[in-house]
């Protein structure tokens, strides 16, 4: 067994250090890669705080992923395109600078969070797991069927965002973008666990009774988690859509929700750096099972199935054992 | 007399045809311990949760220091000043035991929107849950997560997390329910010290420990109360006798 904090030091220095070596042996291929694994792992950061700590399980944070992915996507166009995006009541032109869609993916997803978690969170189990599926689909399905942002086919961005002082399109410059990122979510969610906030959170998932009877209401908890949960996975979309200059409504599908579960499940709900783990693992897998067969996800299936069923801590349970607070 | 902590005017509550709480009237005064007492099924957890918040009554009121709470949600029932302990501890298993009371203490303050300085290292949370803890004699077992403690030891963590919500009224639903020997007697002298600190409303299966500590008693049965008054005089109430005591006497 290793101590969490060390086999968490471990992951990042790992996650750090393979861009870094394919840097020396001139493999952009791998920086990519690994950008790819930070990106999902923010994603799966974001989700951790609503699943791991709140114990709501969401599957509908692709709406979130999308929504992120599409303020760069529209943003990035309208500035290529030289189209303002509205002109009355007063000018907004589009943009190709990241500081401007971060803030901007935040808004976006942070706001959809708090309509899709005010009503969803008046269910809970099954029903939440349904209602925020549904309304994640309604905006997969608005995506489809807006046709002056690609509709179906997407939406291409020419050239990647910018970052003051940066060149983005050096694989290993974005990356260390992603990266500062990654490492800032996993800061504050660190924080978070262990604040105020942190602690009425999950205690609103051990036990909502006790919760109330010290006077706190686990509805506001619970909905200002989700909109956090909901942000970070923002964020990491408006990344996803310029690593790939690519965004389509696929970034919203329900089978994206379900990879972000699985990044989160596979390394371990509730633990600190589990997405991290998750998000690795599952690329390393996608990379080298896939590369056998194109049904590579049928082996991963049982793969989860065993993590489901044997390892409930997920990789970081299996490597350090049982979570323990404080 | 000065106006009751906790005042109960014609409270009904029926599921169904079965009428579980019948027009049932009580005050809990300043100062005091108040027992309820009733047989198996006569409507005393019924009473507690529409007390705190849990189930809403059919009709009546249920006043807080004058202030009318029975539309209020639990957790606003809580912030005025409610404290409650679980029949069945109810605690957050997974946190250890200065967590449970850390818990509480956040709740009590009220502020349960700060994100980023750790709730562990705030002097302001832990040194009133460790008071808590040290008055139940738990002040040794802080690091154990609730779910490792013996059952006596989360009957104390219960009241010891009433105790850190610093109320106006305390709920307690049997304390001392499975408790040893040892454990009821270091708790009856607690709650005995506590009434100067809030008025409590005792439920409790205990006679023993009942008629060591109430000052006032009401006696429920099929959910409507037959009596109210000293220990002595529901000791020699005819009724209670009959239905509750027993008539072996």
């Amino acid at each position: 067994m290793i101590r969490e904090p060390v086999l968490n030091a471990l992951i990042l220095a790992a996650l750090l250090l393979v861009p870094l070596g394919a840097l020396a042996m001139d493999e952009p291929f791998l920086i990519t890669l690994a950008t790819k694994v930070a990106i999902f792992a923010l994603a799966g950061v974001g989700l951790n705080i609503a699943l791991g700590l709140g114990g709501m399980v969401s599957f509908g944070h692709a709406a979130f992923f999308g929504l992120g992915g599409y303020a760069t996507g529209v943003l990035a166009s309208h500035a290529l395109n030289y189209e303002p995006l509205m002109t009355a009541p007063f000018l907004i032109e589009g943009t190709t600078q990241m500081l401007v869609h971060w803030p901007v993916a935040l808004l976006l997803s942070g706001l959809a969070a708090l309509a899709i978690g005010a009503l969803s969170l008046r269910t809970s189990g099954i029903f939440f797991i349904m209602i925020t599926l549904a309304f994640a689909q309604m905006i997969f399905y608005f995506a489809i069927s807006w046709p002056a942002y690609g509709g179906e086919d997407g939406l291409s961005i020419y050239v990647r965002s910018e970052f003051p002082g940066l060149n983005t399109l050096d694989p290993i410059q974005f990356f260390a973008i992603a990266f500062a990122l990654l490492a800032l979510a996993l800061g504050f969610s660190s924080l978070l666990a262990r604040s105020r906030f942190g602690l009425a959170l999950q205690g609103a998932r051990q036990n909502e009774a006790r919760l109330r009877a010290t006077g706190i209401g686990p509805y506001r908890i619970r909905l200002v988690a989700f909109v956090i949960s909901g942000m970070i996975t923002g964020l990491a979309g408006a990344l996803f859509a310029d690593l790939n200059r690519f965004v389509s409504p696929a970034m919203m599908s329900w089978q994206t929700s379900g990879e972000i579960i699985v990044f989160v499940i596979l390394g371990g709900v509730g633990r600190l750096f589990g997405p991290v783990a998750g998000a690795g693992l599952y690329i390393l897998l996608e990379h080298n099972l896939g590369g056998l067969t194109e049904y590579w996800k049928l082996p991963f299936g049982f793969l989860l199935l065993a993590v489901v069923l044997f390892a409930r801590g997920g990789l970081i349970g299996l490597l350090s054992g049982e979570k323990r607070d404080g | 007399m000065a106006e009751p902590v906790l005042s109960i005017q014609g409270l009904r509550k029926s599921f169904g045809a079965l009428t579980a709480t019948d027009d049932v009237s009580l005050d809990l005064r300043r100062g005091e311990i108040h027992a309820l007492i009733g047989p198996n099924g006569a409507g005393k957890s019924t009473l507690i949760k529409q007390i705190v918040g849990e189930l809403r009554q059919d009709a009546g009121e249920i006043r807080l220091q004058g202030e009318e709470i029975s539309a209020l949600p639990a957790e606003a029932r809580a912030r005025k000043g409610l404290a409650r302990s679980f029949q069945v501890s109810s605690l957050a298993p997974e946190y250890t035991v200065l967590q449970n009371v850390v818990l509480a203490v956040t709740g009590a303050q009220g502020r349960a929107f700060g994100f980023f300085r750790p709730a562990l290292s705030d002097a302001s949370l832990t040194g009133p849950a460790r008071r808590a803890l040290a008055r139940v004699g738990l002040g040794a077992r802080e690091g154990v997560r609730a779910a490792d403690l013996s059952h006596g030891e989360r009957r104390s963590l219960e009241v010891a997390m009433a105790l850190a919500l610093e109320p106006a009224a305390f709920l307690l639903d049997e304390p001392m329910a499975g408790m040893g020997p040892e454990g009821s007697a270091r708790l009856t002298e607690l709650l005995s010290g506590l009434r100067s600190e809030a008025p409590i409303l005792l439920v409790e299966h205990d006679m023993d420990a009942v008629f060591a500590l109430a000052d006032r008693i009401t006696v429920l049965v099929y959910g409507a109360v037959i009596a109210t008054g000293s220990v002595a005089e529901i000791r020699a109430h005819p009724e209670v006798r009959r239905a509750y005591l027993g008539e072996e006497e």
